[in-house]
């Protein structure tokens, strides 16, 4: 009974990921694309709960789906719903090839998991502490603890590129700025 | 509690893959290519999180949450881009972007 239950479960969520991730390079609109991540997201959740990795979950939906996309919607509010409309006047031959290209990965990746795995992939018998914000910690400041140090450098970096992309925009954005190369005439004397 | 095999999640994995990878391809408007890398991402991440489960080792895991630390980086940098394309009056249109063109 419980079986059943899980794979309903999984059903709905793998659909609800698959329908809103087709959502999310349908609309037209970069709000309702945005949006259309956020369940794509949350229902990732479900699945990485499915998978017994609890922390990962609570981390997507706190991370992705709280930070990140709120960001994305600020800028996305900033910068007007404009985008292109992606099946507008017919199929393209770069749409057709893009689409043609992607179900070639797509069946290649799927042929090479059918081959490898062969339906073997089963869950291994894990504790049940697999996936515990408490077991996570301890991976990642004993085995893992360069890469942990080196994400936070990573993040750092992000950071202070940010300020200094936001920073150069500004001082663009006022004229004091000296102009790129191949943008627009460099004004004499500056401002 | 078992449910699906390993091989579904990796199934849809790939699958949200090659949807980020068509978005990719066929949009124009970078705030759309930004989200569908983010949907490649999750794939990948998905994936990981699957084989973390099979081998019964956190690694896959802790490789997901840097995965996630690179994407929010990348969506910083990305999104202060296009800020900046925006400030200077360019269209939002990848295409158009073609000052760099050898």
């Amino acid at each position: 009974m419980g079986n059943v239950l899980v794979w309903a479960v999984w059903v709905g969520a793998a659909f609800a990921c698959l329908g809103s991730g087709i959502a999310v390079i349908s609309f037209t609109n970069p709000f309702y694309s945005a949006l259309a991540l956020i369940g794509n997201l949350g229902s990732l959740a479900v699945l990485y709960l499915l998978l017994s990795a609890e922390f990962v979950a609570a981390a997507q939906v706190l991370i992705y789906a709280g930070a990140v996309m709120v960001m994305f919607l600020f800028v996305i509010a900033y910068l007007g719903g404009r985008a292109d409309a992606p099946w507008a006047g017919g199929p393209s031959w770069q749409t057709i090839g893009a689409v043609g290209a992607a179900g070639a990965l797509l069946v290649e990746i799927i042929v090479a998991i059918g081959l490898k795995a062969g339906g073997s992939l089963s869950h291994a018998d894990v504790s049940e502490s697999f996936g515990s914000p408490a077991a996570i910690g301890r991976s990642f400041l004993t085995d893992h603890l360069l890469a942990f140090e080196i994400t936070s450098i990573v993040l750092l970096i992000a950071a202070v590129g940010g300020v200094v992309l936001g920073s150069y925009a500004r001082r663009e954005h006022w004229g004091a700025a000296e102009p790129l190369a191949g943008d627009r005439p460099p004004v004499e004397g500056g401002v | 509690m078992k449910g699906p095999e390993v091989a579904w999640y990796l199934g849809v994995a790939a699958f949200l893959f090659t949807t980020g990878a068509v978005g990719v391809l066929i949009r124009r408007s970078p705030l759309i290519i930004l989200l569908s890398l983010e949907i490649m991402l999750n794939g990948a991440n998905l994936a990981l999180i699957a084989m973390a489960r099979h081998t019964g080792n956190l690694g896959g895991q802790i490789f997901a949450l840097a995965v996630m630390a690179v994407a929010a980086s990348e969506v910083v940098v990305g999104l202060g881009l296009i800020v900046a394309m925006a400030r200077r009056h360019l269209d939002l249109d990848v295409d158009k972007l073609s000052t760099l063109r050898g």
